[in-house]
């Protein structure tokens, strides 16, 4: 795709809204204790702080570098269940959490360099083939060894007590927690903002990353390997450097997972459904846009949250009709969500932000 | 030229983002052997996949016949009676000899005259009928391209680079060949070797930059020191 | 030394000789014969099936370097469609008549393999052409169509496992002296060698055949030679769809229980064969799938827990040795 012609499409009024947008979003989830303050709301938010971290982190491989992987929620997972592990076994306490969570981001690391000197040197497709498969040996780890990963069903532990809606950061007169516009400040907060701040400080550093150099040899790379390895570049040793990066990145946000839940399985970290959600949010958001990470996430996770909602009514509207309440059932959700991401990839592979910022996409 | 069987007309080729033809306008004369020369890089073999139709031009014409092949897809382009013998020599490596030439003959049906005639020009291909391609050696590999390529009379014969990587005595042998394949049809051969190119040639384009910055007979290019200093130093510095 | 030791393994078969190796091993690890002749007939089986499954993949993606993931889909339908033809017959295949059981039988699978063609037909029409030499693009694309289909068949089966009525003729064991072995493993084994064979003389001795194999080396050269390349496409998605769709036919005859989620959870080990035979031949899929089918049995006997990791590692020695798979098309 001509550069040239993308540079002179660039509409400024597009980026303007993509920043306005995220701009929006952060500020709601800066706040989201005190403007949503009911407890699905305040689900929703955390994961969607999550999700920003692991969707752009994956970015950081398919959008920026152009590298197919499957294996990152498994990352993911090596967080989340090495957090779960440790805070199961030595108890609740901010120790289990910083060793629990660094053996699994080490874990994530030392698999991530094996995989990636193994077949970041193959094609593409080969790559994609071999994370799957790496991916799914792993989730079949995590249900057989069950003594230590609580198998199909997964673990619930508890967290530091820092954490618990039962501490009170600040007391008021009475002895009880300190309400500011009527949000109790308790361990709970502190917990919220735990996660909103980390994945703050994690999207930053990655958008950081985007703008070095490092970025920019990435993106030759995905423009033209041959020309990128010809100047110079050893393109393998990038590439892994890369995958390293975005698992260390998706291991962490599983820490925050782990944290945040109190509960640890398959369903929430390893799964191959959240691998897909995490596919579909980079697509519907835009690969290779930070921001488009972060529209993505939100639509997707309010869609999860919401559409399922409307879909239900609508069913149930359309119910002696033939075939029609069948595919508007709520539990065939994805099947919608499968059609809408075939169209996008066809018509907007830019995916919304890179579509609005004019970015053309890559081939 | 009224008498050219391909004709380009400012013909301009993108590959990705990056713009290699830029304007190439050529006429191919019907009947014997005609070079286009230039450096690496220079758009040559971009020049020729363009007329097979694997990259698209995006502004001219190519004419071949009177038939626009601009747009054509490149089976059609073939059916018309073109064949193409790639740089990479386009060789299927774990098929024999014999299939390798078996593809290119009309309905997989040997025309054994012709058939004769190749193995008189290249015995290797009458000695190694049965063995898988990827055995043969370099040359060998060669042989079979442009055997293949002969199997069927072709009105037209795009060569890259057939020299490259040869030893002399089979370039030597290949000089020869030509002038026999030349005596049907008509050769547009992509050189960097000069000495085979003069051999063989009667007309001469060089190419540089994406465009045609000399056309004429290859006997006033070989007779002019002047010229030759001129766009053989383009030729020839990427040696 | 080494090099003695290549040259004689290279002599006796090369990478043929794999699957014997590992037959042997296991058979001094597992000592009883019975016992080892009900898992290698089991894994030869399995094998054959997963050969099924896996030859289109790899022939899909030599010939096109299109890689669909949403090949599993095929294996699903087929396995409903299978089911369902079985199920609607009744008596035809519960009754003591073999003609009839067997009749039943292929009604079943050419049920399935005729859907997997047409629909590969419509795959390759609609979802693959527009992004043909965009791998991103297709990964994408062929995974969206794979969430799709899936959703489908959720709809159409509904999401709670199916029980796959197998033909009267095919139950049962032979028995020779204390070693039993299933009849429907018998039958799936020569099925898929059937198959094996069919291929392999349509792409040794056709012309067809000699394009294929031609295509899958260098598709432009076809192209410059005169042939229209998409047109073999087309076919050879229609085949591979329909091997798929057979291939789940068999399975679920074989697992006499299946859920939506058959096609993924098979989709995997045919990856795993595919790359350890080596892309775009069907010689490179047989010997993966029968690696991978023995490999899968045994292991599940010696060291249950360890099945599927069994065969990840034994993809991962094999890249290791061989970056390429076991027996890849010759490139160039």
């Amino acid at each position: 795709m001509s550069l040239l012609v993308n540079t002179s499409r660039r509409v400024p009024v597009g980026r303007l809204v993509v920043y306005g947008v995220v701009l929006v979003v952060g500020l709601c989830l800066m706040f989201a204790p005190f403007l949503f303050p009911d407890v699905r709301a305040q689900e929703v938010a955390a994961r969607i702080c999550v999700f920003i971290v692991l969707v752009a982190s994956y970015d950081l491989l398919i959008g920026y570098t152009g590298i197919v992987s499957f294996a990152h929620t498994m990352f993911f997972g090596l967080g989340a269940y090495g957090t779960a592990i440790a805070l199961r076994t030595m108890g609740p306490g901010f120790d289990a959490i910083l060793l629990g969570g660094s053996l699994g981001v080490l874990a994530a690391l030392v698999l991530a360099v094996l995989i990636g000197l193994l077949s970041l040197r193959v094609k593409a497709i080969f790559f994609a083939m071999i994370t799957l498969a790496a991916a799914s040996v792993m989730m079949v780890l995590a249900s057989q060894l069950s003594e230590f990963t609580g198998g199909e069903d997964g673990m619930t532990y508890t967290i530091p007590r820092f954490f618990s809606p039962a501490n009170t950061l600040v007391e008021d007169a009475d002895g009880k927690a300190l309400r500011i516009f009527g949000v109790a400040l308790n361990g709970r907060l502190a917990l919220y903002y735990f996660v909103f701040l980390s994945s703050l400080f994690l999207f930053l550093a990655m958008l950081r990353i985007v703008a070095s150099p490092l970025g920019t040899v990435l993106e030759a790379i995905r423009e033209n390997e041959m020309r990128a390895e010809a100047i110079g570049y050893r393109v393998v040793s990038y590439r892994t450097a890369i995958f390293c990066i975005a698992a260390v990145i998706a291991a962490l946000a599983g820490i925050l997972r782990a944290v945040w839940l109190r509960y640890t399985g398959p369903d929430v970290t390893l799964s191959f459904d959240i691998m897909l959600d995490v596919l579909l949010m980079v697509v519907i958001g835009g690969m290779g846009t930070m921001m488009g990470a972060v529209i993505g996430v939100v639509i997707m996770t309010l869609a999860q949250f919401y559409l399922k909602d409307l879909m239900e009514a609508g069913a149930s509207a359309t119910a002696d009709m033939p075939l029609l309440p069948d595919m508007l059932n709520p539990d065939r959700w994805l099947l919608w969500l499968g059609i809408v991401f075939i169209l996008l990839v066809y018509f907007f592979p830019a995916g919304i932000a890179g579509t609005l910022m004019g970015k053309g996409g890559h081939k | 030229m009224s008498n050219a069987i391909l004709r380009l007309d400012d013909v301009y080729t993108d590959i990705a983002q990056y713009h290699v033809l830029h304007g190439i306008s050529l006429d191919v004369p019907e009947g014997g052997v005609h070079v286009l020369l230039g450096r690496n890089g220079a758009g040559k073999t971009t020049t020729l996949r363009t007329i097979m139709g694997l990259w698209r031009a995006r502004k001219g014409a190519i004419v071949f016949r009177h038939h626009d092949i601009t747009a054509m897809k490149t089976p059609d382009i073939a059916r018309l009676g073109v064949a193409f013998v790639p740089e990479n020599m386009g060789i299927f490596g774990g098929l024999t000899v014999e299939e390798n030439m078996r593809l290119a003959a009309a309905h997989g049906r040997f025309d054994d005259q012709r058939l004769q005639r190749i193995f008189a020009l290249f015995p290797a291909m009458e000695k190694f009928w049965d063995r898988q391609a990827h055995a043969l050696s370099g040359g060998q590999k060669q042989m079979l391209a442009i055997s293949r390529a002969i199997i069927e009379k072709r009105d037209l014969i795009l060569i890259d680079e057939p020299t490259k990587g040869l030893a002399p005595a089979i370039i030597r042998a290949m000089i020869d060949a030509f002038r026999e394949i030349a005596q049907e049809t008509t050769i547009l051969l992509v050189e960097q070797n000069f000495h085979f190119a003069r051999a063989l040639g009667e007309t001469v384009a060089v190419i540089d930059d994406g465009r045609i910055v000399h056309r004429g007979s290859m006997a006033e290019l070989a007779g002019d020191e002047a010229l030759q200093n001129r766009f053989l130093s383009l030729s020839m510095e990427a040696h | 030394m080494t090099k003695t030791i290549s040259d004689t393994f290279e002599r006796f078969g090369g990478v043929f000789l794999l699957p014997v190796i590992l037959g042997l091993v296991a058979f001094l690890l597992i000592g009883r014969p019975s016992t080892w002749v009900t898992l290698t007939v089991a894994g030869l089986a399995m094998g054959m099936m997963i050969f099924l499954m896996a030859s289109g993949l790899s022939l899909i993606f030599g010939l096109m370097d299109v890689l669909n993931f949403g090949h599993s889909a095929f294996v699903s339908f087929g396995a409903f469609i299978a089911a369902s033809v079985l199920a609607s017959l009744g008596v035809w295949v519960t009754g003591g008549s073999a003609a009839m059981n067997i009749l039943a039988l292929m009604a079943a699978i050419a049920a399935a393999t005729a859907f997997g063609a047409l629909a590969g037909w419509a795959f390759e029409r609609i979802i693959v052409k527009p992004v043909y030499k965009d791998h991103l693009r297709q990964i994408l694309i062929t995974m969206g169509a794979l969430i799709v289909a899936e959703e489908i068949i959720l709809m159409v089966w509904g999401g709670s496992p199916l029980p796959v009525p197998r033909p009267a003729v095919l139950t049962g064991s032979f028995v020779f002296g204390n070693i039993s072995i299933e009849v429907y493993r018998v039958f799936a084994f020569l099925l898929g060698l059937a198959v094996y064979i069919a291929m392999h003389f349509a792409l040794n001795r056709t012309r067809v055949g000699l394009l294929i194999r031609a295509g899958v080396e260098n598709r432009e050269m076809v192209e410059a030679l005169g042939f229209r390349i998409d047109r073999l496409f087309i076919a050879v998605f229609m085949a591979g769809s329909a091997l798929a769709a057979m291939g789940g036919a068999m399975w679920a005859g074989y697992q006499g229980l299946i859920t939506p989620a058959i096609g993924s959870e098979m989709m995997i080990l045919v990856f795993i064969v595919v790359i350890i035979g080596g892309l775009g031949s069907i010689e490179g899929s047989l010997l993966g799938a029968i690696l991978v089918g023995l490999m899968a049995n045994y292991v599940a006997f010696l060291f249950p827990k360890m099945s599927l990791a069994s065969n990840m590692i034994l993809m991962m020695a094999i890249l290791l040795w061989r970056p390429y798979g076991l027996k890849p098309a010759v490139k160039g």
